[in-house]
């Protein structure tokens, strides 16, 4: 791999519950044509994936952004949506703001954000009421 | 287990990836939630669900799944049939319903790959 970072955008549209884990699955190509370890690219895929649902369901979609190094991928999700009142409670497993409709898709179960830490090595939430949130998550190589 | 003898055990009707008919499985899990397929499975090739919805389909991919198998009749958009296919999983639908069907597999052979 280069020593360069690289660098990968992608929207996340948040009209279409359909299309919500397109840019996880590009992503998992990406990483598996740069060799990256398979345990690496399902923790990546799965933090991911959970983030875009998150997106799509809470925020009205967002932004992806991932950069991979010579020792982690770090993936950068941002949105603009009502942003997370209680990060803490947000993050107990079970704990769910999701609509019933959400629920009856497969998700919405509260296991989003905890599911995204437990495959991640380091994951951080900076929200705002009204503004938004950032998340960013780092799996190392 | 081969994939061949998941479809012959639950009788079900094969959707799409009869080339993978032979490929080899050692574990499976059965779950409509999605989240706790994310959540708590690990390395499983197989799910079986009764939720119909693009995402079943992404959840597999993520999780290097090779076959989902629909319980209780239910059948695949043309979408997620598509997605399938760009993705190599192989789908099938079984009248059984979730509880029977998982336990036909177990007592066939196929655990869920805990403790294996």
């Amino acid at each position: 791999m280069s020593e360069e970072a690289l660098r990968f955008h992608f929207d996340v549209d948040g009209d279409d519950f359909t299309s919500a884990g397109q840019a996880s699955v590009q992503v998992k190509k990406l990483l598996r044509e740069l060799g990256v370890s398979t345990d690496v690219i399902r923790r990546v895929s799965i933090a991911m994936y959970e983030g875009e649902i998150n997106m799509v369901i809470h925020a009205g979609g967002g932004k992806a952004d991932v950069i991979v190094d010579e020792t982690a991928v770090t993936i950068v999700l941002t949105d603009e949506g009502p942003g997370i009142p209680n990060i803490a409670q947000a993050m107990q497993e079970g704990y769910s703001t999701a609509p019933d409709n959400v629920r009856s898709l497969g998700f919405g179960a509260g296991m989003g954000l905890p599911n995204m830490k437990r495959y991640t090595d380091h994951m951080e939430i900076e929200s705002q009421l009204g503004q938004g949130t950032v998340i960013t998550m780092r799996v190392d190589l | 287990m081969e994939i061949r003898q998941i479809q012959e055990v639950l009788e079900a009707q094969m959707i799409v990836g009869e080339d993978s008919l032979d490929k080899d499985v050692h574990s499976a899990c059965g779950s409509d939630m999605m989240s706790d397929v994310l959540a708590y499975v690990k390395d499983q090739a197989v799910l079986l669900t009764g939720l119909v919805n693009a995402q079943v389909i992404r959840t597999a991919q993520m999780m290097d799944m090779i076959c989902v198998v629909f319980v209780r009749s239910k059948q695949p958009t043309a979408d997620m049939v598509e997605l399938a296919q760009e993705a190599g999983i192989t789908l099938m639908s079984t009248k059984k319903r979730m509880y029977e069907a998982c336990g036909l597999l177990y007592a066939s052979g196929l655990g869920n790959g805990a403790g294996a």
